[in-house]
């Protein structure tokens, strides 16, 4: 009996060492949950690859990425928005181009939105749809929270200096903003374009679709960068990872899950 | 010393050690959070935490008053719920059910506690946000949605609390009162109510203690927007939703102000047990 016990034990501490052992030779890639369901195909096609490597995709948000890179906490920060002058210390490599799409629910009779009444619905000047053309309903106005870099490249991008309104619900993530867009009539939102699915839709902004093509001329304007920052040069292991993400089949990854690539 | 004694003095000690280390661990939060929660409300002054209106903790801003009031209104909203409801349950099931249903009822009543509140937030977000949006109008996500499935879930602490205070009222009280003429509502209004008042107290502060503190659903039906709401169909945003929601990203000051939100819901939590504890001793001393 107390033999069994010991073997068991033994046994277990094995695993454990083993567990530790494969964590060491990986990488951890942590911060924004819109570059995660991407570095997630990325780190499976690579680690199909390279079955010695393992990669370890973890969220947390934008700034909690940059805060992790830098304090050593994970081998690289992802970040889905331009990094502040505070943090411009990090080394940055751009992965892949988001676009930001504005989307409503299906059934709204709005189709085109210049970016100043964007601004103005979130600021709250624009409160009802009958005020740019729509239906005579009050606009439910969905944002997401404090740190998001989706709501920070927002911020950039659309609002400037001005801050959404306080009116608005806040969502914690891309797919809660497009469920409530797609469940309310009345409701717009901001989410990245590659997860706009056919329960919502995304409106022209300034008379321009939001499509790949009109990214890469850049005649639709709401685009952010997708990237991964590490503190001062990237180790070898995580070289060879973010050259495989800038390789042509890592990029072709980027654009089958709906991103812009970079090359 | 025989071997029986040094067993008996081990488990003692090792009884003692970890006794002592799950009141430690409790202590070690406590300091925890006010250390990392209190520097920052006395740097920008405790009137712009308690009182400030604006929440934009990246222009350091940190008011709480929007979050304060948003968990007051939805605490009392599912008081509203829960209470008149989880009363008349208890009632029922003590005063006038039969035994067998009392023992089919009463854990059935139990295991709603058992359900995680993910999954009340989601019926929440299918079924009764949808509802009140096209029933009543507004987003749908607002403090009467908050309300009604926080009623719901304090309503095992009201029911089965409420059930063993009911259920401790001596026997000497129903026959004595049905002795005298009084009908079984007669009883239950007069008799045994007052009799079991503390114990119901207490166990509506207990459900408000655990209403005030769920987040998941609450996260997922508020709305969470950073406003004092105006109707009960406007979105809202509690100070564990405030947490939860920010925590992943925050940094520097907005972390700092996040435990500071933290301290404060520690404090609100705390006055509520001591009022529930207070309440139940003096109960017992009546008796």
């Amino acid at each position: 009996m107390q033999k069994s016990k010991l073997v068991f034990f033994l046994c277990l501490l094995t695993v454990i060492g083993c567990a530790r052992d494969k964590a060491g030779t990986g990488i951890t890639v942590a911060g924004s949950t819109s570059v995660q369901p991407f570095a997630d195909k990325w780190a499976e096609v690579y680690m199909d690859e390279h079955p010695d490597q393992v990669v370890n995709i973890q969220g947390g948000g934008s700034s909690a990425g940059i805060q992790a890179a830098k304090s050593g906490a994970c081998n690289i920060g992802t970040s889905s928005r331009e990094l502040k002058p505070d943090e411009k210390d990090l080394t940055e490599i751009v992965v892949a181009r988001d676009g930001l799409a504005i989307i409503v629910h299906t059934s709204n009779r709005i189709d085109n939105l210049t970016i100043e009444q964007v601004k103005g619905i979130f600021t709250g000047k624009i409160r009802n749809w009958r005020e740019i053309g729509g239906n005579d309903k009050l606009i439910t106005v969905v944002t997401r929270e404090e740190g998001s870099g989706t709501r920070g490249a927002f911020q950039e991008l659309v609002m400037k200096k001005d801050r959404v309104a306080k009116s608005a619900i806040v969502q914690d993530s891309n797919g809660t903003v497009r469920e409530i867009v797609a469940g309310d009539p009345n409701a717009i939102g901001y989410i990245s374009l590659g997860l706009v699915n056919n329960k919502v839709r995304a409106l022209k902004l300034n008379g321009v679709p939001a499509t790949d093509e009109n990214i890469i001329s850049k005649k639709y304007k709401l685009v952010r960068p997708f990237l991964f920052v590490t503190k001062g040069e990237p180790t070898p292991v995580c070289r060879e990872f973010i050259d495989f993400v800038q390789s042509a089949e890592g990029q072709k990854l980027v654009s089958e899950e709906g991103l812009i690539p970079v090359k | 010393m025989t071997r029986l004694e040094r067993n008996e003095r081990l488990i003692k000690i090792a009884l003692f050690v970890i006794a002592c280390s799950a009141v430690s661990i409790l202590a070690v939060i406590t300091i925890f959070i006010f250390s990392e929660g209190t520097p920052i409300m006395f740097k920008y002054g405790l009137r712009s935490f308690l009182l400030g209106l604006d929440w934009y903790p990246s222009e350091q801003s940190f008011g709480l008053l929007p979050m304060i009031i948003g968990s007051v209104m939805v605490t009392f909203g599912s008081l509203l719920v829960g209470v008149p409801f989880g009363l008349a349950c208890a009632i029922f099931l003590t005063e006038f059910s039969s035994r067998r249903l009392r023992h089919i009822l009463k854990p059935i009543i139990e295991l709603l506690a058992g359900i995680p509140s993910v999954v009340y937030g989601f019926i929440g977000v299918v079924i009764l946000v949808p509802f009140i949006r096209e029933t009543l109008g507004g987003p749908g996500l607002s403090v009467l949605a908050a309300s009604i499935i926080l009623g719901i879930m304090i309503l095992p602490t009201i029911i089965s609390i409420s059930i063993d205070s009911l259920q401790a009222v001596p026997r000497s009280y129903r026959e004595g009162s049905i002795a005298l003429g009084a009908t079984k509502w007669q009883t239950t209004k007069m008799v045994i109510l007052p009799a079991a008042k503390s114990g119901i107290i207490a166990s509506i502060i207990l459900g408000m203690g655990r209403a005030i503190g769920e987040t998941m659903a609450v996260i997922m039906i508020a709305g969470n927007a950073i406003n004092i709401p105006r109707s009960v169909l406007d979105p809202v945003r509690t100070l564990t939703s405030n947490i939860a929601l920010e925590m992943g990203y925050a940094s520097g000051e907005h972390r700092q102000a996040l435990f500071a939100t933290g301290v404060i819901l520690f404090i609100i939590i705390m006055i509520l047990n001591t009022i529930a504890n207070a309440t139940s001793v003096k109960g017992k001393a009546a008796k």
